[in-house]
Protein backbone atom coordinates (compact mmCIF):
# COMPACT_ATOMS: atom_id res chain seq x y z
CA UNK A 1 0.00 0.00 0.00
CA UNK A 2 2.85 2.42 0.97
CA UNK A 3 4.82 1.47 -2.20
CA UNK A 4 3.06 4.41 -4.87
CA UNK A 5 3.82 7.83 -4.52
CA UNK A 6 0.12 8.88 -5.75
CA UNK A 7 -1.32 6.53 -2.23
CA UNK A 8 1.86 7.97 0.61
CA UNK A 9 0.33 11.30 -1.20
CA UNK A 10 -2.68 10.59 -0.90
CA UNK A 11 -2.98 9.46 3.07
CA UNK A 12 -0.53 12.39 4.08
CA UNK A 13 -3.24 14.80 2.66
CA UNK A 14 -6.04 12.85 3.68
CA UNK A 15 -4.47 12.40 7.13
CA UNK A 16 -4.59 16.72 7.12
CA UNK A 17 -7.72 17.52 5.46
CA UNK A 18 -9.60 14.63 7.48
CA UNK A 19 -8.03 16.37 10.96
CA UNK A 20 -9.05 19.97 9.61
CA UNK A 21 -12.67 18.80 8.73
CA UNK A 22 -12.92 16.58 11.52
CA UNK A 23 -11.94 19.78 14.21
CA UNK A 24 -13.69 22.53 11.87
CA UNK A 25 -16.96 20.00 11.26
CA UNK A 26 -17.52 19.34 15.26
CA UNK A 27 -18.53 23.48 15.57
CA UNK A 28 -19.85 23.30 12.32
CA UNK A 29 -22.68 20.86 13.57
CA UNK A 30 -22.24 22.39 17.11
CA UNK A 31 -23.33 26.01 15.07
CA UNK A 32 -25.74 24.02 13.08
CA UNK A 33 -23.96 24.95 9.50
CA UNK A 34 -23.69 22.03 8.15
CA UNK A 35 -25.90 23.63 4.72
CA UNK A 36 -23.34 26.33 4.76
CA UNK A 37 -20.89 24.12 4.63
CA UNK A 38 -22.35 22.13 2.00
CA UNK A 39 -23.27 25.41 -0.05
CA UNK A 40 -19.38 26.83 0.53
CA UNK A 41 -18.01 23.32 -1.36
CA UNK A 42 -20.08 24.59 -4.07
CA UNK A 43 -19.21 27.81 -4.18
CA UNK A 44 -15.42 26.37 -4.42
CA UNK A 45 -17.10 24.47 -7.70
CA UNK A 46 -18.49 28.16 -8.98
CA UNK A 47 -14.69 30.29 -8.35
CA UNK A 48 -12.60 27.62 -9.98
CA UNK A 49 -14.73 27.52 -12.84
CA UNK A 50 -14.53 31.19 -13.15
CA UNK A 51 -11.20 31.47 -12.72
CA UNK A 52 -10.92 28.34 -15.74
CA UNK A 53 -13.49 30.70 -17.48
CA UNK A 54 -11.68 33.59 -17.15
CA UNK A 55 -7.84 32.53 -17.60
CA UNK A 56 -6.78 33.19 -13.82
CA UNK A 57 -4.90 30.67 -11.45
CA UNK A 58 -7.91 28.09 -10.42
CA UNK A 59 -6.63 28.19 -6.80
CA UNK A 60 -6.77 31.62 -6.41
CA UNK A 61 -10.25 31.92 -7.83
CA UNK A 62 -11.22 29.06 -5.20
CA UNK A 63 -9.79 30.68 -2.24
CA UNK A 64 -11.60 33.80 -3.15
CA UNK A 65 -14.60 32.56 -3.99
CA UNK A 66 -15.13 30.66 -0.80
CA UNK A 67 -13.80 33.36 1.87
CA UNK A 68 -16.00 36.05 0.41
CA UNK A 69 -19.31 34.63 -0.09
CA UNK A 70 -18.61 32.88 3.48
CA UNK A 71 -18.22 36.07 5.24
CA UNK A 72 -21.15 37.49 2.83
CA UNK A 73 -23.29 34.96 4.16
CA UNK A 74 -22.36 35.15 7.50
CA UNK A 75 -22.97 38.95 6.91
CA UNK A 76 -26.61 38.56 5.84
CA UNK A 77 -27.64 36.86 9.29
CA UNK A 78 -27.98 37.94 12.77
CA UNK A 79 -24.94 37.26 14.73
CA UNK A 80 -23.12 36.14 11.70
CA UNK A 81 -25.05 32.86 11.54
CA UNK A 82 -26.95 32.82 7.98
CA UNK A 83 -30.35 31.35 8.04
CA UNK A 84 -31.09 27.97 6.06
CA UNK A 85 -33.43 30.43 3.52
CA UNK A 86 -30.96 32.90 2.69
CA UNK A 87 -28.12 29.97 2.30
CA UNK A 88 -30.23 27.94 -0.14
CA UNK A 89 -31.14 31.30 -1.83
CA UNK A 90 -27.36 32.18 -2.76
CA UNK A 91 -26.84 29.08 -3.16
CA UNK A 92 -29.26 28.52 -6.29
CA UNK A 93 -27.83 31.86 -7.87
CA UNK A 94 -23.92 30.09 -7.11
CA UNK A 95 -24.82 26.99 -8.84
CA UNK A 96 -26.55 28.85 -12.00
CA UNK A 97 -23.19 30.96 -11.68
CA UNK A 98 -21.20 28.12 -12.29
CA UNK A 99 -23.22 26.64 -15.09
CA UNK A 100 -22.77 30.19 -16.72
CA UNK A 101 -18.68 29.78 -16.39
CA UNK A 102 -18.60 26.04 -17.66
CA UNK A 103 -20.52 26.86 -20.70
CA UNK A 104 -18.04 29.73 -20.90
CA UNK A 105 -15.08 27.47 -20.33
CA UNK A 106 -16.37 24.40 -22.48
CA UNK A 107 -17.36 27.19 -25.53
CA UNK A 108 -13.83 29.38 -25.14
CA UNK A 109 -12.61 26.04 -26.27
CA UNK A 110 -9.51 25.61 -23.43
CA UNK A 111 -10.73 22.06 -23.50
CA UNK A 112 -12.18 20.07 -20.67
CA UNK A 113 -15.92 18.98 -21.39
CA UNK A 114 -16.84 18.92 -18.58
CA UNK A 115 -14.90 16.36 -16.79
CA UNK A 116 -13.51 19.22 -14.60
CA UNK A 117 -16.58 19.99 -13.47
CA UNK A 118 -16.69 16.29 -12.32
CA UNK A 119 -13.00 16.75 -11.33
CA UNK A 120 -13.57 19.13 -8.47
CA UNK A 121 -17.06 17.66 -7.30
CA UNK A 122 -15.71 14.08 -6.69
CA UNK A 123 -11.59 14.83 -6.47
CA UNK A 124 -9.28 12.71 -7.02
CA UNK A 125 -7.21 11.92 -3.73
CA UNK A 126 -5.49 9.69 -6.01
CA UNK A 127 -3.95 12.39 -8.41
CA UNK A 128 -2.54 14.71 -5.92
CA UNK A 129 1.29 16.13 -6.59
CA UNK A 130 3.48 16.58 -4.00
CA UNK A 131 2.91 20.37 -4.25
CA UNK A 132 -0.85 19.93 -4.11
CA UNK A 133 -0.01 17.70 -0.61
CA UNK A 134 2.44 20.39 0.22
CA UNK A 135 -0.39 23.30 0.33
CA UNK A 136 -3.27 21.19 1.65
CA UNK A 137 -0.89 20.03 4.63
CA UNK A 138 0.13 23.81 5.09
CA UNK A 139 -3.49 25.29 4.43
CA UNK A 140 -5.08 22.70 7.14
CA UNK A 141 -2.65 23.11 9.94
CA UNK A 142 -3.30 27.00 9.73
CA UNK A 143 -7.56 26.05 10.51
CA UNK A 144 -6.08 23.70 12.37
CA UNK A 145 -4.25 26.35 14.52
CA UNK A 146 -6.45 29.21 14.22
CA UNK A 147 -9.52 26.55 15.68
CA UNK A 148 -7.47 25.63 18.52
CA UNK A 149 -6.39 28.87 19.46
CA UNK A 150 -10.15 29.91 19.51
CA UNK A 151 -11.75 26.98 21.11
CA UNK A 152 -12.88 28.04 24.18
CA UNK A 153 -14.38 31.54 23.28
CA UNK A 154 -16.12 29.88 20.16
CA UNK A 155 -17.21 26.60 21.81
CA UNK A 156 -18.70 29.57 24.69
CA UNK A 157 -20.08 31.73 21.75
CA UNK A 158 -21.90 28.54 20.24
CA UNK A 159 -23.69 26.88 22.64
CA UNK A 160 -24.79 30.68 24.60
CA UNK A 161 -24.38 33.36 22.27
CA UNK A 162 -26.44 35.80 24.71
CA UNK A 163 -24.81 34.93 27.65
CA UNK A 164 -21.37 35.13 25.86
CA UNK A 165 -22.38 38.35 24.79
CA UNK A 166 -23.08 39.52 27.77
CA UNK A 167 -19.61 38.35 29.33
CA UNK A 168 -17.33 40.01 26.59
CA UNK A 169 -16.75 37.64 23.99
CA UNK A 170 -17.09 39.23 20.74
CA UNK A 171 -19.89 36.55 19.00
CA UNK A 172 -20.40 38.66 15.52
CA UNK A 173 -16.47 38.15 15.20
CA UNK A 174 -16.15 34.70 16.00
CA UNK A 175 -18.86 33.74 14.26
CA UNK A 176 -17.83 35.69 10.80
CA UNK A 177 -13.42 34.44 11.83
CA UNK A 178 -15.28 30.65 12.09
CA UNK A 179 -17.06 31.39 8.61
CA UNK A 180 -13.98 32.36 6.98
CA UNK A 181 -11.69 29.69 8.24
CA UNK A 182 -14.44 27.20 7.36
CA UNK A 183 -14.53 28.76 3.68
CA UNK A 184 -10.40 28.07 3.11
CA UNK A 185 -10.91 24.52 4.31
CA UNK A 186 -13.72 23.76 1.95
CA UNK A 187 -11.94 25.65 -0.84
CA UNK A 188 -8.93 23.50 -0.23
CA UNK A 189 -10.70 20.32 0.52
CA UNK A 190 -12.92 20.52 -2.49
CA UNK A 191 -9.88 21.20 -4.56
CA UNK A 192 -7.59 18.18 -3.52
CA UNK A 193 -10.44 15.59 -2.13
CA UNK A 194 -13.90 16.75 -3.72
CA UNK A 195 -16.72 18.46 -2.39
CA UNK A 196 -18.34 15.04 -1.69
CA UNK A 197 -15.89 14.12 0.59
CA UNK A 198 -15.61 17.66 2.36
CA UNK A 199 -19.39 17.04 3.08
CA UNK A 200 -19.02 13.72 4.47
CA UNK A 201 -16.15 14.67 6.47
CA UNK A 202 -17.41 17.53 7.81
CA UNK A 203 -20.69 16.24 8.84
CA UNK A 204 -20.40 12.44 9.88
CA UNK A 205 -17.33 12.21 12.35
CA UNK A 206 -18.72 15.20 14.16
CA UNK A 207 -22.33 14.18 14.42
CA UNK A 208 -20.79 10.95 16.01
CA UNK A 209 -18.26 12.20 18.64
CA UNK A 210 -21.47 14.67 19.61
CA UNK A 211 -23.41 11.69 20.43
CA UNK A 212 -21.17 10.14 22.09
CA UNK A 213 -19.57 12.81 24.74
CA UNK A 214 -21.44 16.17 25.63
CA UNK A 215 -17.51 17.48 26.75
CA UNK A 216 -16.41 19.75 23.92
CA UNK A 217 -12.80 19.11 24.68
CA UNK A 218 -13.27 15.38 24.33
CA UNK A 219 -15.97 16.05 21.06
CA UNK A 220 -13.19 18.21 19.40
CA UNK A 221 -10.66 15.81 19.81
CA UNK A 222 -13.21 12.84 19.18
CA UNK A 223 -14.10 14.42 16.01
CA UNK A 224 -10.71 14.69 14.96
CA UNK A 225 -9.89 11.24 15.29
CA UNK A 226 -13.00 9.92 13.50
CA UNK A 227 -12.39 12.14 10.83
CA UNK A 228 -8.55 11.05 10.15
CA UNK A 229 -9.72 7.20 11.43
CA UNK A 230 -12.06 7.43 8.39
CA UNK A 231 -9.48 8.66 5.63
CA UNK A 232 -6.98 5.88 6.62
CA UNK A 233 -9.91 2.97 6.74
CA UNK A 234 -12.07 4.37 3.63
CA UNK A 235 -7.70 4.14 1.68
CA UNK A 236 -7.43 0.85 2.84
CA UNK A 237 -10.57 -0.86 1.80
CA UNK A 238 -10.34 1.02 -1.65
CA UNK A 239 -6.95 -0.47 -2.30
CA UNK A 240 -7.93 -3.67 -0.79
CA UNK A 241 -10.94 -3.35 -3.94
CA UNK A 242 -9.79 -1.13 -6.78
CA UNK A 243 -13.74 -0.61 -7.80
CA UNK A 244 -14.37 1.40 -5.30
CA UNK A 245 -13.48 5.14 -5.12
CA UNK A 246 -11.62 6.36 -2.54
CA UNK A 247 -14.28 9.06 -1.89
CA UNK A 248 -16.70 6.30 -1.69
CA UNK A 249 -14.98 4.36 0.53
CA UNK A 250 -13.96 7.60 3.28
CA UNK A 251 -17.33 8.59 3.21
CA UNK A 252 -19.13 5.13 3.40
CA UNK A 253 -16.49 4.75 6.97
CA UNK A 254 -17.62 7.98 8.13
CA UNK A 255 -21.53 7.11 7.74
CA UNK A 256 -20.98 4.29 9.59
CA UNK A 257 -19.49 5.55 12.50
CA UNK A 258 -22.23 8.13 12.69
CA UNK A 259 -24.52 5.12 12.68
CA UNK A 260 -23.14 3.15 15.13
CA UNK A 261 -22.50 6.10 17.65
CA UNK A 262 -26.08 6.87 16.90
CA UNK A 263 -27.21 3.41 18.10
CA UNK A 264 -24.80 3.59 20.80
CA UNK A 265 -26.41 6.84 22.03
CA UNK A 266 -29.91 5.76 21.50
CA UNK A 267 -29.43 2.81 24.12
CA UNK A 268 -27.43 4.49 26.34
CA UNK A 269 -30.42 7.17 26.62
CA UNK A 270 -33.00 3.80 26.57
CA UNK A 271 -31.10 2.84 29.06
CA UNK A 272 -30.82 6.25 31.52
CA UNK A 273 -35.37 6.08 30.78
CA UNK A 274 -34.83 3.01 32.59
CA UNK A 275 -32.86 3.95 35.38
CA UNK A 276 -34.44 7.61 35.72
CA UNK A 277 -36.43 10.16 34.04
CA UNK A 278 -35.17 10.70 30.46
CA UNK A 279 -32.85 13.29 29.97
CA UNK A 280 -34.39 16.74 28.42
CA UNK A 281 -33.10 17.79 25.59
CA UNK A 282 -31.35 20.60 26.84
CA UNK A 283 -29.99 18.49 29.07
CA UNK A 284 -28.05 16.52 26.87
CA UNK A 285 -26.65 19.65 24.21
CA UNK A 286 -22.69 19.51 25.43
CA UNK A 287 -21.83 21.73 28.34
CA UNK A 288 -18.42 24.09 29.01
CA UNK A 289 -17.10 23.34 32.65
CA UNK A 290 -15.98 26.89 34.01
CA UNK B 1 -16.11 36.58 -24.06
CA UNK B 2 -18.41 37.75 -26.98
CA UNK B 3 -19.84 41.40 -27.05
CA UNK B 4 -23.09 41.99 -26.12
CA UNK B 5 -24.79 41.28 -30.46
CA UNK B 6 -23.20 38.04 -30.29
CA UNK B 7 -24.94 36.96 -26.76
CA UNK B 8 -28.48 37.79 -28.01
CA UNK B 9 -29.31 36.72 -31.42
CA UNK B 10 -32.41 37.08 -33.40
CA UNK B 11 -33.73 39.52 -30.50
CA UNK B 12 -35.87 42.18 -32.04
CA UNK B 13 -37.28 45.17 -30.48
CA UNK B 14 -40.99 43.58 -31.39
CA UNK B 15 -41.96 41.41 -28.42
CA UNK B 16 -44.84 39.99 -30.21
CA UNK B 17 -42.43 38.73 -32.83
CA UNK B 18 -40.08 37.24 -30.69
CA UNK B 19 -43.17 35.30 -28.76
CA UNK B 20 -44.02 33.85 -32.29
CA UNK B 21 -40.17 33.03 -32.92
CA UNK B 22 -39.94 31.56 -29.43
CA UNK B 23 -43.18 29.04 -30.34
CA UNK B 24 -42.54 27.83 -33.43
CA UNK B 25 -40.31 25.27 -32.71
CA UNK B 26 -41.43 21.94 -31.16
CA UNK B 27 -38.64 21.41 -28.39
CA UNK B 28 -39.29 25.29 -27.05
CA UNK B 29 -42.91 24.55 -26.96
CA UNK B 30 -42.61 21.32 -24.84
CA UNK B 31 -39.49 23.03 -22.51
CA UNK B 32 -42.45 25.90 -22.30
CA UNK B 33 -45.23 23.76 -21.12
CA UNK B 34 -42.51 21.87 -18.81
CA UNK B 35 -41.00 24.48 -17.07
CA UNK B 36 -44.84 25.26 -16.39
CA UNK B 37 -45.40 22.44 -14.77
CA UNK B 38 -41.92 22.44 -12.76
CA UNK B 39 -42.84 26.01 -11.63
CA UNK B 40 -46.42 25.68 -10.45
CA UNK B 41 -45.20 22.39 -8.52
CA UNK B 42 -42.25 23.62 -7.16
CA UNK B 43 -43.50 27.13 -6.09
CA UNK B 44 -46.35 25.23 -3.97
CA UNK B 45 -44.35 22.42 -2.59
CA UNK B 46 -41.25 25.15 -1.96
CA UNK B 47 -43.76 26.85 -0.10
CA UNK B 48 -43.83 24.81 2.51
CA UNK B 49 -40.07 23.75 2.55
CA UNK B 50 -39.18 27.19 3.50
CA UNK B 51 -41.71 27.39 5.93
CA UNK B 52 -40.64 24.52 7.65
CA UNK B 53 -37.04 25.03 7.26
CA UNK B 54 -36.44 22.42 5.20
CA UNK B 55 -34.72 24.06 2.88
CA UNK B 56 -30.95 21.52 3.43
CA UNK B 57 -33.49 18.87 3.24
CA UNK B 58 -34.87 19.79 -0.18
CA UNK B 59 -31.40 20.63 -1.54
CA UNK B 60 -30.29 16.82 -0.62
CA UNK B 61 -33.51 15.44 -2.00
CA UNK B 62 -32.95 17.01 -5.62
CA UNK B 63 -28.94 15.84 -4.86
CA UNK B 64 -30.06 12.36 -4.81
CA UNK B 65 -32.12 11.93 -7.55
CA UNK B 66 -28.23 12.33 -8.72
CA UNK B 67 -27.52 8.24 -7.54
CA UNK B 68 -30.79 7.23 -8.45
CA UNK B 69 -30.69 7.61 -11.70
CA UNK B 70 -26.80 6.30 -11.81
CA UNK B 71 -28.01 3.19 -10.16
CA UNK B 72 -31.02 2.78 -12.21
CA UNK B 73 -28.48 3.19 -15.21
CA UNK B 74 -26.20 0.63 -13.68
CA UNK B 75 -29.01 -1.80 -13.18
CA UNK B 76 -30.52 -1.62 -16.84
CA UNK B 77 -33.98 -0.20 -14.62
CA UNK B 78 -35.74 2.70 -16.65
CA UNK B 79 -34.35 6.35 -15.45
CA UNK B 80 -37.47 7.41 -14.21
CA UNK B 81 -37.94 4.14 -11.62
CA UNK B 82 -33.82 5.35 -10.03
CA UNK B 83 -35.34 8.90 -10.28
CA UNK B 84 -38.38 8.09 -8.14
CA UNK B 85 -37.19 5.14 -6.02
CA UNK B 86 -33.61 7.41 -4.66
CA UNK B 87 -35.87 10.76 -4.08
CA UNK B 88 -38.68 7.82 -1.63
CA UNK B 89 -35.75 6.48 0.09
CA UNK B 90 -33.90 9.84 0.74
CA UNK B 91 -37.52 11.11 2.09
CA UNK B 92 -37.71 7.85 4.20
CA UNK B 93 -33.95 8.72 4.96
CA UNK B 94 -34.26 12.30 6.20
CA UNK B 95 -37.62 11.24 7.99
CA UNK B 96 -35.63 8.90 10.11
CA UNK B 97 -32.78 10.76 11.20
CA UNK B 98 -35.55 14.02 12.09
CA UNK B 99 -38.09 11.66 13.93
CA UNK B 100 -34.88 10.91 15.82
CA UNK B 101 -36.39 12.42 19.74
CA UNK B 102 -33.11 13.48 21.04
CA UNK B 103 -32.71 16.03 17.71
CA UNK B 104 -32.34 19.31 18.45
CA UNK B 105 -31.40 21.86 15.09
CA UNK B 106 -27.73 21.19 15.05
CA UNK B 107 -27.75 16.93 15.10
CA UNK B 108 -30.72 16.82 12.36
CA UNK B 109 -28.65 19.11 9.96
CA UNK B 110 -25.68 16.80 10.65
CA UNK B 111 -27.17 13.62 9.66
CA UNK B 112 -29.00 15.51 6.53
CA UNK B 113 -25.38 16.39 5.42
CA UNK B 114 -24.21 12.37 6.20
CA UNK B 115 -27.52 11.40 4.39
CA UNK B 116 -26.65 13.20 1.47
CA UNK B 117 -22.75 12.45 1.24
CA UNK B 118 -23.16 8.75 1.78
CA UNK B 119 -25.98 9.43 -1.24
CA UNK B 120 -23.12 11.30 -3.44
CA UNK B 121 -20.99 8.42 -2.23
CA UNK B 122 -22.96 5.69 -3.74
CA UNK B 123 -23.54 7.74 -6.46
CA UNK B 124 -20.18 8.14 -7.76
CA UNK B 125 -19.41 4.25 -7.28
CA UNK B 126 -22.19 3.48 -9.45
CA UNK B 127 -20.87 5.91 -12.17
CA UNK B 128 -17.38 4.28 -11.92
CA UNK B 129 -18.82 0.55 -12.12
CA UNK B 130 -21.33 2.03 -15.37
CA UNK B 131 -18.49 4.00 -17.63
CA UNK B 132 -20.62 4.92 -20.55
CA UNK B 133 -22.96 7.70 -17.87
CA UNK B 134 -19.55 9.90 -16.50
CA UNK B 135 -20.31 12.33 -20.36
CA UNK B 136 -24.04 12.84 -18.83
CA UNK B 137 -23.04 13.69 -15.59
CA UNK B 138 -23.52 17.43 -16.16
CA UNK B 139 -26.77 16.24 -17.88
CA UNK B 140 -27.48 14.76 -14.44
CA UNK B 141 -26.97 17.59 -12.72
CA UNK B 142 -27.64 20.65 -14.73
CA UNK B 143 -30.50 19.21 -16.90
CA UNK B 144 -31.64 19.44 -20.45
CA UNK B 145 -34.27 21.75 -20.56
CA UNK B 146 -34.21 22.27 -24.09
CA UNK B 147 -34.30 18.56 -24.86
CA UNK B 148 -37.99 17.54 -23.37
CA UNK B 149 -40.06 14.76 -25.28
CA UNK B 150 -44.04 14.61 -25.07
CA UNK B 151 -44.01 11.75 -23.05
CA UNK B 152 -41.57 13.69 -20.54
CA UNK B 153 -44.03 16.35 -20.32
CA UNK B 154 -47.11 14.43 -19.94
CA UNK B 155 -45.92 12.08 -17.23
CA UNK B 156 -44.73 15.86 -15.58
CA UNK B 157 -48.11 17.47 -15.72
CA UNK B 158 -49.49 14.33 -14.03
CA UNK B 159 -47.27 14.16 -11.33
CA UNK B 160 -47.82 17.90 -10.89
CA UNK B 161 -51.10 17.19 -11.25
CA UNK B 162 -51.86 14.44 -8.21
CA UNK B 163 -49.22 15.83 -6.25
CA UNK B 164 -50.73 19.63 -6.01
CA UNK B 165 -54.24 17.36 -5.08
CA UNK B 166 -52.38 15.88 -2.17
CA UNK B 167 -50.76 19.31 -1.04
CA UNK B 168 -54.27 20.89 -1.46
CA UNK B 169 -56.05 18.22 0.63
CA UNK B 170 -53.55 18.22 3.84
CA UNK B 171 -52.82 21.64 3.03
CA UNK B 172 -54.55 23.08 6.28
CA UNK B 173 -53.46 20.59 8.73
CA UNK B 174 -49.71 21.12 7.07
CA UNK B 175 -49.81 24.99 8.08
CA UNK B 176 -50.77 24.55 11.01
CA UNK B 177 -47.96 21.87 12.08
CA UNK B 178 -45.40 23.78 9.97
CA UNK B 179 -46.47 27.14 12.03
CA UNK B 180 -46.78 25.72 15.43
CA UNK B 181 -45.71 21.58 15.41
CA UNK B 182 -46.08 21.68 19.58
CA UNK B 183 -49.76 23.34 19.31
CA UNK B 184 -50.94 21.14 16.30
CA UNK B 185 -49.88 17.89 18.47
CA UNK B 186 -51.52 19.00 21.37
CA UNK B 187 -54.93 19.67 19.25
CA UNK B 188 -54.77 16.47 17.76
CA UNK B 189 -53.06 16.59 14.60
CA UNK B 190 -50.39 13.85 13.04
CA UNK B 191 -47.43 15.82 13.27
CA UNK B 192 -45.35 13.17 12.71
CA UNK B 193 -47.45 11.25 9.61
CA UNK B 194 -47.31 14.62 8.13
CA UNK B 195 -43.96 15.70 8.08
CA UNK B 196 -42.97 12.06 6.44
CA UNK B 197 -45.74 12.66 4.12
CA UNK B 198 -44.48 16.41 3.57
CA UNK B 199 -40.75 14.65 3.11
CA UNK B 200 -42.30 11.97 0.79
CA UNK B 201 -44.08 14.71 -1.17
CA UNK B 202 -40.67 16.80 -1.98
CA UNK B 203 -39.06 14.07 -2.94
CA UNK B 204 -41.84 13.47 -5.12
CA UNK B 205 -41.69 16.67 -6.94
CA UNK B 206 -37.83 16.72 -6.96
CA UNK B 207 -37.91 13.71 -8.38
CA UNK B 208 -40.48 14.25 -11.35
CA UNK B 209 -39.11 17.84 -12.07
CA UNK B 210 -35.03 16.61 -11.94
CA UNK B 211 -35.26 14.31 -14.36
CA UNK B 212 -36.07 17.67 -16.82
CA UNK B 213 -34.21 20.30 -15.05
CA UNK B 214 -31.64 18.58 -13.62
CA UNK B 215 -30.76 18.39 -9.53
CA UNK B 216 -29.50 21.83 -9.44
CA UNK B 217 -32.06 23.81 -10.96
CA UNK B 218 -35.28 22.41 -9.31
CA UNK B 219 -33.52 23.59 -6.09
CA UNK B 220 -33.17 27.23 -6.99
CA UNK B 221 -37.49 26.98 -8.19
CA UNK B 222 -38.13 25.38 -4.90
CA UNK B 223 -36.49 27.68 -2.72
CA UNK B 224 -35.98 31.61 -4.10
CA UNK B 225 -39.75 32.13 -5.59
CA UNK B 226 -41.03 31.08 -2.24
CA UNK B 227 -38.23 32.75 -0.02
CA UNK B 228 -39.33 36.14 -1.98
CA UNK B 229 -43.26 35.18 -1.07
CA UNK B 230 -42.65 35.04 1.99
CA UNK B 231 -40.65 38.08 2.38
CA UNK B 232 -43.71 39.92 1.00
CA UNK B 233 -46.84 38.59 2.84
CA UNK B 234 -47.40 36.60 5.37
CA UNK B 235 -50.79 35.38 4.53
CA UNK B 236 -50.33 31.88 3.52
CA UNK B 237 -53.40 31.65 0.60
CA UNK B 238 -51.76 35.02 -0.91
CA UNK B 239 -48.03 34.05 -0.07
CA UNK B 240 -48.57 30.64 -2.30
CA UNK B 241 -49.88 32.04 -5.24
CA UNK B 242 -47.23 34.86 -5.60
CA UNK B 243 -44.70 32.28 -4.82
CA UNK B 244 -46.14 30.12 -8.01
CA UNK B 245 -46.53 33.67 -9.49
CA UNK B 246 -43.29 34.33 -9.46
CA UNK B 247 -41.71 30.49 -10.17
CA UNK B 248 -43.60 30.95 -13.69
CA UNK B 249 -42.88 34.27 -14.54
CA UNK B 250 -38.81 33.45 -13.96
CA UNK B 251 -39.22 30.05 -15.39
CA UNK B 252 -40.47 31.87 -18.87
CA UNK B 253 -38.10 34.55 -18.70
CA UNK B 254 -35.27 32.46 -17.74
CA UNK B 255 -36.38 30.07 -20.88
CA UNK B 256 -37.01 32.65 -23.62
CA UNK B 257 -33.43 34.43 -22.82
CA UNK B 258 -31.99 31.36 -23.15
CA UNK B 259 -33.17 30.68 -26.36
CA UNK B 260 -31.97 33.76 -27.72
CA UNK B 261 -28.55 33.51 -25.97
CA UNK B 262 -25.92 31.56 -26.25
CA UNK B 263 -25.58 30.36 -22.58
CA UNK B 264 -28.09 27.66 -20.53
CA UNK B 265 -31.17 28.29 -19.31
CA UNK B 266 -29.96 27.21 -15.74
CA UNK B 267 -28.03 30.67 -15.52
CA UNK B 268 -30.90 32.81 -16.20
CA UNK B 269 -33.14 30.94 -14.17
CA UNK B 270 -31.82 31.02 -10.90
CA UNK B 271 -30.08 34.59 -11.50
CA UNK B 272 -33.80 35.76 -12.39
CA UNK B 273 -34.99 34.00 -9.25
CA UNK B 274 -32.35 35.47 -7.30
CA UNK B 275 -33.15 38.91 -8.36
CA UNK B 276 -36.62 38.35 -7.66
CA UNK B 277 -35.67 37.44 -3.95
CA UNK B 278 -33.02 40.34 -3.59
CA UNK B 279 -35.92 42.68 -4.90
CA UNK B 280 -38.11 41.38 -2.04
CA UNK B 281 -36.22 41.83 0.27
CA UNK B 282 -35.43 45.64 -0.43
CA UNK B 283 -39.63 46.29 -1.05
CA UNK B 284 -40.18 44.45 2.93
CA UNK B 285 -36.83 46.54 3.78
CA UNK B 286 -38.59 50.04 2.35
CA UNK B 287 -41.90 49.16 3.69
CA UNK B 288 -40.66 49.04 7.63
Amino acid sequence: MFVHEFMRNALVAGTFVGAACGLVGYFVVLRAQVFAGDALSHVAFTGALAAAALGVDVRIGLFVATIVVAVGMGGLGDRARADDVEIGTVFAWILGLGVLFLAIFTTSGSGGNGTAAVRVLFGSIYGLSGTDVAIAAAVSAAALAVILAVARPLAFASLDPDVAAAQGVPVRLLGLGFLAVLGAVAAEATQAVGALLLLGLLAAPAAAALRLTRSPYTGLALSTAFGIGAVWAGLTLSDLESRLPPSTAIVSVATLLFVVAAAVSARRAAGAARTAAAPSRAARRPVLRR
Amino acid sequence: MPTDAAIFQGLSWNPAADVRQLVSYHFMVNALEAGTAVAVLAGAIGWFMVLRRQTFAGHTLSVIAFPGAAGASLAGLPLAFGYFGACAAGALALAGVSADRSGSNSRESAATGTVQAFALGLGFLFVGLYHGLLNGIDALLFGTFLGVSNDQVVTLVCVAAAALVLLAAAGRPLLFASLDGEVARAAGVPVRALSLGFLLLLGLAVGATSQITGALLVFALLVAPAAAAQQLTARPLAGLLLSVALGLVVTWLGLALAYFSIYPAGFFITSLAFAVYVAARLVRHARR
